[in-house]
């Protein structure tokens, strides 16, 4: 194989590895840009729809349409009952108290992962070929194909809500003032439970995605350590930055993987998108198409 | 004298900045000075001395975040790679040049506090969230190097075993031993933190805490003083790697994951951000807590689960009543236990009357 062969599945890899990155960063974006909320449990959302959706397929041997269903659902429903029980009282207080209660919900979801239905990891197989399609030089697995697909496919279907639909209006009024929006008579706390309701539609959709990749186990949640550096290159309340973001980090740490790799024995994967993102916030903070809002002190 | 003060009496800055703020406070310290130097180590079984020392190192670690966290305001998710830097440099100075333990310490501590200063330099630009995110990539950037530069790590397991401290002839081997050898830092490092934060250092830490715009408008250099806190903190990170290394006799990258950043973060939160008394609590409540799960696990375990699961069970039962726990009071009682340890003495301060 040639060099620029080489370079090119290393390319294509990415940006199909890179979407699938930016349908996950969408939850966390959503959720940003409505509520000003982080959420460090990104990963564990996609985790626990994965288990909602191998436990319906598995143990209650649903078809697979009502099993990716029942994901949606159970993770819509996730959405509103946090927003409602946790998060809701701690609006106002500040970020290091949302982090942490963050990371104490992931600390609870992965702790009660050996608790679930089912033990080991379980496959979480979809009615896809096997066999990669080979065009030319690229091998793309079928799988990729279809995240790729559908992450497009949301994230025009969420930039559409945003600009066109009523509620996405709102939705943006509730991020940008939310005395202003509550002066207009948009009920804010509902859209901060549609904001959630909203991520979980995205972490289901990404559970199963991953989990047919990687097998659905309690590991599933570490893909959520690369929704950081895809926020922060996008721009932690911009959609289509996700979607830059999720490819340029598919990009680099493919293509750091394939180079690197062979000379330090593993792992660049994981360890790239940090540096560019460390890089980032040095020269960017607010990322590519982030709001300007950071202050400098 | 032993009596309380019924309200806030003082008069002078001294007063409301002196270490005892009454004679009882004098009293009370000597008399937990004799119960730990003395009641408890001598009373306690080895292993419950083992748990007691575990306790002492975790002191030490939350005192260090809360300087950065509490008092200075930075969040960082960065602790527990800190605490791997001083780790690895004190067993590479041990098994390498043969150093004696106060060398390791000291220099454990001093390239903590150096790279965590490097680590805190995004600081200077970003704050909240995007810092916490910066931290965060410090330590897995960190994590990865420690484990993939043969260099440091000593191979591929990447632990390195380290001799156990001596002190003149004696070897510091028993638990006992340790036990006193902890207990010495506990103290230098209680009296430091209290000492720091009532200095000059201290009070430009929580003007930067509570408003940095205007602390630098009265005159404190912003760029300085974050970095020092940062440093500050990752040297108390730094000696509790060293410490804890020397407690296991072995250097292991394992014990300073992310979790253990966050477990740090959770014993501020739980103890209480911005005091002393609070991360002493907090140290104690989160690294008692596996264990009490695991005694209350295996007594109960006959009736729900069989022993098997029950080994299987009990990490993931720490995490997520360690989460719940982090939720809980960060929604009820966000000042932590230290919060709950005032209202009770301030409850019994003019016990019989109710006002």
């Amino acid at each position: 194989m040639g060099d620029w062969q080489f370079t090119a599945l290393l390319l294509s890899n990415g940006v199909l590895i890179g979407l699938m990155y930016s349908l996950i960063a969408l939850g966390f974006v959503l959720v940003y840009k409505a509520t000003d909320a982080v959420n460090f449990a990104q990963g564990e959302f996609v985790m626990i729809a994965g288990f909602v959706a191998v436990g319906a397929l598995t143990v209650l041997g649903v078809p697979l349409w009502l099993s990716i269903l029942a994901a949606l659902v159970g993770m819509i429903a996730f959405g509103f009952a946090l927003e409602r029980v946790m998060l809701r009282k701690l609006i106002g207080r500040p970020v290091i108290a949302i982090v942490m209660a963050t990371i104490g919900l992931a600390a609870i979801l992965r702790g009660l992962g050996p608790f679930g239905i089912f033990q080991g990891t379980r496959p979480l197989p979809l009615p896809l070929p096997d066999e990669p399609f080979v065009l030319g030089p690229l091998f793309i697995p079928p799988i990729q194909l279809v995240g790729g697909l559908v992450s497009l496919l949301f994230l025009a279907g969420f930039g559409y809500f945003f600009l066109k639909s009523r509620k996405g209006i709102a939705m943006r009024a509730v991020a940008d003032n939310q005395q202003v929006a509550l002066a207009m008579g948009i009920n804010v706390e509902r859209y901060f439970g549609v904001a959630w309701a909203m991520t979980g539609i995205v972490s289901a959709l990404g559970g199963v995605l991953w989990g047919n990749m990687l097998g659905v186990d309690v590991n599933l949640a570490l893909v959520g350590f690369k929704v950081f550096p895809v926020v922060i290159l996008g721009g932690l309340d911009s959609i289509p930055g996700a979607v830059i973001g999720g490819l340029i980090v598919g990009i680099v740490e493919n293509v750091a993987a394939g180079y690197v790799d062979p000379f330090v024995g593993g792992g660049t994967k994981d360890f790239a998108p940090y540096v560019l993102m460390i890089l980032a916030l040095m020269i960017r903070p607010y990322g590519i198409f982030g709001k300007r809002i950071i202050e400098r002190v | 004298m032993i009596h309380r003060e019924c309200g806030i009496l003082k008069t002078t800055y001294e007063a409301d900045m002196a270490l005892y703020p009454l004679p009882i406070a004098k009293y009370a310290v000597a008399a937990f000075a004799v119960l730990f130097f003395l009641i408890v180590p001598l009373m306690l079984h080895e292993y419950f001395l083992s748990i007691a020392n575990l306790v002492w190192i975790a002191v030490i670690g939350a005192l260090g975040l809360n300087i950065l966290v509490g008092y200075t305001g930075q969040v960082s998710i960065g602790h527990g790679a800190f605490m791997s830097v001083g780790a690895y440099t004190a067993a590479n100075l041990a098994t390498r040049l043969d150093a004696p333990w106060p060398v390791n310490l000291l220099a454990g501590g001093l390239m903590a506090a150096l790279v965590g200063a490097i680590v805190g330099i995004p600081s200077l630009r970003i704050k909240g969230l995007y810092l916490a995110i910066a931290t965060l990539a410090g330590q897995l950037i960190i994590e990865w190097t420690i484990n993939h530069v043969t260099f440091i790590s000593g191979g591929v397991q990447a632990s390195i075993e380290v001799p156990r401290p001596r002190l003149g002839p004696y070897v510091l081997s028993s638990q006992h031993a340790m036990y006193y050898f902890l207990l010495f830092f506990v103290v230098v490092a209680i009296v430091g933190t209290m000492n720091l934060v009532r200095s000059r250092v201290g009070r430009a830490f929580i003007a930067i805490r509570d408003h940095d715009i205007a602390a630098e408008i009265i005159g404190i250099n912003i760029f300085r003083y974050k970095l020092l806190a940062f440093a500050i903190s990752s040297f108390y990170a730094g000696v509790t790697g060293v410490l804890y290394t020397y407690y296991l006799g072995i250097a292991n990258y394992e014990q300073f994951q992310i979790g253990v950043s966050i477990d740090y973060l959770a014993m501020i939160i739980i103890g209480g951000l911005g005091s002393v008394l609070g991360s002493i609590f907090g140290a104690a409540f989160v690294t008692l807590l596996p264990i009490v799960i695991r005694y209350a696990m295996e007594a109960f375990s006959g009736v729900l689960f069989s022993q098997a699961t029950v080994h299987n069970l009990i990490p993931a039962l720490r995490l997520t009543l360690f989460g719940a726990l982090i939720i809980v009071f960060l929604v009820l009682e966000p000042e932590g236990l230290n919060r709950l340890w005032r209202n009770i003495r301030s409850y019994f301060r003019v016990w019989p009357f109710a006002y």
